[in-house]
């Protein structure tokens, strides 16, 4: 068997937080940063977060959750970190993931040896349809919105065409939120530790045709963060980091009708082809992955456009067992989007803090044995962003 | 070409006033775009004109929606879909029809138009949308 070339590392994971996720009622955004935060700082006692981190990048979607804008100077001082450079992030729901990519150029230029990049969105102060416009400013303002769009909405035209085109169904969607739910369950930190039925999932309510209430990402509050250093210093500030050896992002029309193809989200593959490339590591080396299942849709479009199986077959993939705890590529052992909940500010690294959790053998009863190639897929918008970083034990 | 009107948003908007759906072309490459804009995506040329459109299209995708931002909630549920035209272009839409069940990729579809939004909050420019050919 072929074994990928061990690439040197463009950053380094010295630690990770993460807030618990869920409703969290009376806490602000940057009270659940510092909770991220400070569970981080736990894990590196050698590290002296208020003189060591020399900067931070924190993603944030809107302003409008909160009434509160320059999040980031907010979020920094909550966590201690002043007077280091903080700057927010804004990529939509692939903010923090932009904000990683961000850390690791920071200390891949020679900059900063040491940052903190993270992510936080505070979201259940809204009503349901307040949140669902607010998500909706992240779709094309004077075409989608005015047209009647949601993100529901948008992703549901992705999943009418896959259906007409490849045969999927409803029951192959529903198929990944019982999984995802599945893995939540196992997950202290998600928001709904709750198994489902592919009867609930089938029976719940229609939020946008075909996509139904248990095909929806959850509207949640939470916050995550990671320490990034060069890799030579990981060594001496941790027992346990991980390795990042890939990093891609790349962009597509903002507007959907845009696209040459609904079946496909061609930022997030360009994004997988940069990143394996850089790690020199294929679809088949990946061990475990977090994907932006947003939607159940966009997690069957994910495993078809990160290569985990061929264009059109991400429905029979998931309905195979193949990403199961146990699979051959465990996917979204957090319980993603679906069940873990989506802060969206803070989804990205979010993902990769599991990542960091299984690449570490800290994910108890989520483990996957022996993981040491981990990829983490991170959308903004309908598609408009792909985020795409791969990860390597130490 | 200076005596034209600028590829702007608006404009394609003021141009659904007089219950015309345009588009921009680039000269260059004859790629046409909506939304308008001024550089050619496909070629980067900025030599663009407007064309108007023809007013018939195939329904590429659609879904209905249920759960709406609060602007949209008196009409759910509602169908919108993206549309392309005889000229290759394609819009995203509401689909108006009374019968949501009826709705299938590749069915034909005509532009209508309504002169203002009633929505207080939402800006009061014409809108074009489609609806099942007669």
């Amino acid at each position: 068997m072929r074994r990928p070339r061990r690439v040197k590392p463009l950053a380094t994971i010295i630690s990770a937080g993460l807030s618990k996720f869920g409703r969290r009622d009376g806490v602000y955004a940057r009270e659940l940063f510092a909770e991220a935060a400070l569970e981080a700082f736990h894990r590196v006692e050698e590290l002296d977060p208020g003189k060591d981190i020399k900067a931070a990048f924190i993603g944030q979607m809107s302003e409008a959750y909160e009434h509160q804008a320059h999040d980031a100077p907010i979020a920094a001082s909550w966590a201690g970190l002043l007077p280091a450079p903080a700057t927010r992030i804004e990529n939509a729901c692939a903010s923090s993931g932009s904000a990683l990519r961000c850390g690791i150029m920071a200390i891949k230029s020679g900059m900063y040896d040491i940052v903190l990049v993270g992510g936080v969105e505070k979201m259940t102060n809204q009503p349901t349809p307040e949140v669902t416009g607010i998500l909706a400013t992240a779709s094309d303002y004077p075409f989608e919105q005015w047209n009647g769009m949601t993100f529901p909405g948008l992703f549901a035209l992705m999943a009418t065409v896959h259906m007409h085109e490849y045969g999927t169904t409803e029951e192959q969607m529903a198929a990944v939120a019982v999984k995802n739910h599945k893995n939540g369950a196992l997950n202290p930190k998600a928001h709904m530790q709750k198994e489902v039925t592919l009867d609930e999932v089938m029976k719940s309510r229609m939020v946008a045709w075909p996509l139904k209430l248990y095909d929806c990402s959850l509207i949640t509050d939470g916050a995550s963060c990671l320490i990034l250093t060069a890799p030579k210093l990981a060594k001496k500030l941790s027992d346990n980091y991980v390795h990042i050896i890939g990093s891609g992002q790349s962009q597509d029309t903002f507007c959907l009708h845009e696209r040459d193809s609904l079946t496909t989200i061609s930022a997030a593959k360009q994004a997988a082809q940069e990143a394996y490339k850089m790690a020199d590591v294929k679809a088949k080396d990946i061990d475990v992955a977090e994907v932006h299942d947003c939607f159940t849709i966009a997690e069957i479009i994910a495993c078809e456009d990160l290569g985990f199986c061929r264009p059109g077959q991400g429905g029979k993939f998931v309905e195979s067992g193949a990403s199961n705890i146990g699979g051959t590529i465990p996917i979204n052992t957090s319980g993603g989007l679906k069940s873990k909940g989506h802060p969206v500010g803070a989804t990205g690294t979010a993902q990769v803090h599991e990542l960091y959790l299984q690449l570490t053998g800290q994910a108890d009863r989520r483990q996957v044995p022996d993981a040491e190639i981990a990829l983490a897929h991170n959308l903004g918008g309908s598609g408009a962003t792909g985020v795409v970083h791969i990860l390597r034990s130490a | 070409m200076s005596e034209l009107p600028p590829p702007t948003i608006e404009e394609f908007y003021r141009q659904c006033a007089d219950r015309k759906l345009m588009a921009v072309r680039c000269v260059r490459c004859k790629h046409i775009m909506v939304p308008p804009r001024a550089i050619c995506p496909k070629c980067r040329s900025s030599r663009v004109e407007w064309v108007q459109l023809s007013t018939q299209g195939k329904l590429v995708t659609y879904t209905i929606v249920h759960v709406s931002p609060p602007q949209f909630r008196h009409m759910t549920p509602y169908a919108v879909g993206i549309v392309e035209m005889e000229e290759g272009v394609k819009l995203p839409s509401i689909i108006r029809t009374s019968r949501l069940e009826s709705l299938k990729i590749g069915m034909e579809l005509e532009v209508d138009f309504s002169p203002k939004s009633q929505e207080t909050s939402w800006p009061h420019w014409p809108r074009y949308f489609f609806k099942e050919t007669e």
